[in-house]
């Protein structure tokens, strides 16, 4: 056994418990911590098939910053999570149930099928050849920056719109809450600053604007 | 004990058992969509793992180019299903699914 064998087994093995935990820990935070761990082995995993972009990718893309969003949002909604399991055992044999059979079929999929010979040679845009020196990422940059551009920044639109969508639905204007308005702040006059009143002796003076209450 | 050489067969039941473990995640919390979100996540990183492999083991990049979007659509799906939670939790005080019924579809 390799030692490639012997990562792949140990970032399998690793991948698979921790997805299991994902979705039995009884603590949410536990299970975005778990699913970080997923993530990590399938980025060995990227590695061992010689996709070092995309694993560093995965690292920063998913652990830097979709892993914490799910950690910040776990955080800090005030749930009461154990309430949220109510059923866990009831819906068990469903879920038994269908992931048994989806999980049947993949492995039907995957025991019985092969690659024909003859596929594995056209391939659409080949690895470069070991002995020219490319590495993966300049690969995939030549390919993504050429080929496929539009599709490039249709991802970048995409990206775009998740933002501004993310933003547009959690941005909330409070009303009670006093702003600076720096053009009514500029298009004050000393008319509308300031007002000279004549107090006469022994009276009190309502400023305009304001009512005696 | 002597093992197999690893092949497309290993990374691919690698992909199949996560993704059997995402759907049932979603069927097993039916309550905690945030749960739910993660095993969306696990799908995806497992569709991911099945268009590396297939990538390494063709010698064709595109599949890598091809889970490169797949990688940017699973984020913003992310950063756009957490903000909607959020707003959710803002307005009913709740994240269950039950509590869902506001359009009585």
């Amino acid at each position: 056994m390799g030692v490639s064998a012997f990562f792949f087994y140990v970032f399998a093995i690793m991948s698979v418990f921790a997805g299991a935990m994902v979705i039995i820990a009884k603590n949410p935070v536990h299970a975005v911590l778990f699913l970080i761990l997923v993530f990590f082995n399938a980025a060995g995993l990227f590695i061992l098939l010689g996709a070092e972009f995309l694993a560093m990718v995965l690292v920063i893309v998913y652990v830097g910053a979709v892993a914490v969003l799910f950690l910040f949002v776990v955080m800090m909604l005030d749930v009461d999570f154990a309430a949220l399991r109510a059923g866990f055992i009831r819906n068990a044999p469903l879920a038994a149930l269908v992931g048994g059979i989806v999980l049947v079929e993949l492995v039907m999929v995957v025991g019985f099928a092969y690659i024909q010979p003859e596929v594995a040679g056209v391939a659409a845009a080949p690895f470069p050849s070991l002995g020219s020196g490319i590495t993966n990422t300049e690969a995939l940059g030549r390919l993504i920056y050429t080929r496929y551009v539009f599709f490039f920044q249709g991802a970048g639109l995409i990206l775009l719109l998740a933002m501004i969508g993310a933003i547009v639905l959690t941005l909330r204007h409070k009303p009670g809450v006093k702003r600076q308005s720096i053009a009514a702040q500029n298009a004050r006059t000393v008319q509308t600053a300031i007002e000279i009143v004549k107090v006469e002796p022994g009276q009190a003076i309502v400023p305009s604007g304001e009512t005696r209450g | 004990m002597e093992l197999a050489a690893v092949g497309l067969g290993h990374y691919l039941t690698v992909a199949a058992i996560l993704f059997t473990l995402g759907i049932f995640g979603i069927f097993l919390n039916r309550k905690n969509v945030i749960i739910m979100l993660m095993s969306i996540e696990l799908m995806l990183l497992s569709v991911n793992i099945n268009l590396v492999a297939f990538s390494h083991f063709l010698s064709d990049l595109v599949g890598q180019v091809f889970t490169l979007f797949v990688l940017t659509v699973a984020a913003a799906e992310a950063a756009i299903g957490l903000a909607i939670v959020v707003v959710f939790f803002r307005n009913r005080g709740s994240i269950a699914v039950d509590d869902v019924n506001m359009m009585k579809g």
